[in-house]
């Protein structure tokens, strides 16, 4: 029991979440995220996966959403329903959904904002840990983030995360809408980061495939619950999974989104 | 020519100032989408407090100005912790109906205290400060106010551009969302911004009532110049807020220079709808980048 509280830098133990005071989103979702791990959530559109994200960094409050039900445990305390500046302050930082950079900000400037947990110290060091993991921006630092490709405002989201020292890195999304090849060294730079870093990563995907390579664990959301979790090469070799979440069907050929639907309605009805 | 560079001198300190009284009203609206329309009032109430100071207690001036720049601080920051930050969340409406009832509230202190009656401060600013360039002559007041204008406009844009805090107040007026996840004190920006706002603010009034003398209704309603001033430069531009307050100011000076003082008022705003109607997102507003 002991040591499982050490290896554990995350517990979220039955939550439920509600919007509003009446929109119940999730319905008792638990997941453990072991220290130095990459943990990897998936589901389809409106599983509820950001907003189990948003219930752990403190970013439901302004949404208006509250964790009504469970505990948030990290590092051995409870952090339900603390405020984002708390949160951040104890090394949570989420990467938002859908590349939020500051637009008329300049790359650096962007990244500049990453050490708001920890103002007036020194940052040089962590800029030049950022453009070593990301390259790429070291050319565009005086350049506005509106105006970076979508590849690099993915970067300059991330590296921003990063210049808070983050020990739990919870990424929402990162390769939606990239294209193939900048997909693809994302995930290789996340790995990177969990290896060398030793930060701790929840990342959340549709891209199964490529989130179940780096994952050491998965687990599946669907309708504001969690149906599935195991080892991210059991996941893998799952058959549900290879069908309804890996595109691959029984036969290896592609299904199509509407067959993932129909999946839904039968869960749903039968 | 020389009533023109006169008339031009002028116009442009005073213009200057409606610039640097704008960018308080700018900013808080810029971190939290309020519209100030306390703003004339917060002009009014430095050029007070200076007053008091000035006049009543007969501090030295320096002195004076500098307790005034810091009380006018404290206050914008009680302001919002008070009055402000209980509606965060709430509907903007609401907030900005609260300011129209804090500009109420304070006029009516105001009026208490100090009555609707002209003041006038003594005459304190050296007659050495006064320049003349072969015939014209720029008086010592419009010389503070210059001096004063760009400097802090230059002090502003240092600390906007450089500074932690004026990033993070940056990154909250970019995207409050993004900003929160990365632990900005959100908070702490709005509460910032409001006692920015009242500091340039009462540096505005005290110039305004060295210039045209102190009452509580004309300064307010010079300090309603920020509308014009905004919605010219774009309401959501620092920069814009400058050259539209320069742009005001000339335009005054000359109506009444070369038509009539009492078109002075009226001038700027026929100006104002024109320009919308060609430009309405004011000259500098942002363009939203948007990407595919
Ligand atoms: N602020 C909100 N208010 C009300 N309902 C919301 C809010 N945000 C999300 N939801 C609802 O919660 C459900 C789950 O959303 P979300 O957590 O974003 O799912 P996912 O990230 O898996 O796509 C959706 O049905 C969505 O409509
Ligand atoms: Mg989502």
């Amino acid at each position: 029991m002991e040591n499982e509280k050490d290896d554990t830098l995350l517990l979220v133990n039955n939550i439920s979440v509600v919007y509003s005071d009446v929109i119940q989103v999730l319905k008792g979702v638990s997941l453990k995220v072991p220290r130095g791990q990459i943990v990897s959530l998936l589901g389809s559109n409106g599983a509820g996966k950001t907003t189990t994200l948003k219930a752990i960094s403190g970013l439901l409050k302004p949404e208006n959403g509250k964790v009504t039900d469970g505990e948030i445990t990290y590092d051995g305390a409870g952090i339900q329903n603390l405020s984002p500046e708390e949160i951040t302050r104890k090394g949570i930082i989420q990467v938002l959904e859908g590349r939020q950079p500051f637009k008329y900000l300049t790359v650096e400037e962007n990244l500049r904002v990453g050490t708001a947990t920890r103002p007036l110290k020194p940052y040089k060091k962590d800029l030049e840990m950022v453009y070593h993991y990301f390259p790429a921006l070291t050319k565009r630092r005086k350049t506005m983030a509106g105006y970076c490709s979508g590849g690099e405002i993915q970067m300059v989201v991330m590296g921003r995360a990063l210049m808070a020292h983050p020990k739990l890195l919870l990424l929402d999304e990162p390769s939606l809408g990239l294209a193939p090849l900048v997909v693809k060294e994302i995930f290789r730079i996340i790995r990177l980061i969990n290896e060398e870093q030793h930060t701790t990563i929840v990342l959340v995907e549709q891209n199964a495939n490529m989130a179940l390579k780096i994952a050491h664990y998965g687990y599946v959301m669907e309708n504001g619950r969690v149906v599935m979790e195991g080892e991210a090469k059991d996941l893998t070799e799952n058959p549900d999974v290879k069908e309804f979440y890996l595109g691959v069907g029984a036969g290896g050929t592609a299904r199509s989104y509407r067959d993932v639907k129909s999946y839904k309605r039968r869960k749903r009805w039968l | 020519m020389e009533f023109f560079l006169q008339l031009l001198i002028n116009g442009l300190s005073v213009g200057l100032l409606y610039g640097l009284s704008a960018l308080g009203f700018v900013m808080i609206f810029k971190s939290s989408s309020v519209l100030n329309f306390a703003h004339g009032q917060l002009l009014a109430i430095g050029a007070f407090f200076f007053l008091v100071l000035v006049s009543w207690l007969q501090l030295p001036v320096a002195l004076a100005f500098l307790v005034t720049l810091a009380g006018s601080f404290v206050l914008g920051f009680t302001v919002e912790r008070i009055f402000l930050r209980p509606l965060i969340g709430e509907p903007l409406i609401f907030v900005i109906m609260l300011t129209v009832g804090l500009s109420s509230m304070f006029k009516g202190l105001l009026l208490f205290f100090f009555g609707g009656n002209l003041q006038t401060y003594p005459d304190f600013l050296p007659a050495s400060l006064g320049m003349q360039f072969g015939g014209i002559t720029i008086a010592p007041v419009y010389v503070a106010s210059s001096l004063m204008g760009v400097t802090f406009l230059v002090l502003f844009g240092l600390f906007f551009k450089y500074s932690p805090q004026g990033i993070f107040m940056r990154s909250v007026a970019d995207n409050q969302t993004a900003a929160l996840s990365l632990g900005v004190h959100v908070k702490k920006v709005f509460a910032l911004s409001w006692a920015i706002a009242a500091l340039v603010a009462s540096m505005s009034g005290i110039v305004l009532g060295v210039i045209n003398g102190i009452n509580v209704h004309e300064i307010s309603s010079i300090g309603l110049k920020v509308f014009p001033v905004v919605i010219l430069g774009g309401l959501d531009s620092i920069g814009g807020a400058i050259i539209g307050g320069i742009i005001i100011g000339l335009l005054e000076t000359f109506t009444s220079g070369y038509l009539s003082p009492s078109l002075r008022d009226v001038i700027p705003y026929i100006v104002l709808v024109a320009i919308l109607l060609v430009k309405p997102y004011g000259l500098f507003g942002l363009v939203e980048i948007e990407r595919v």
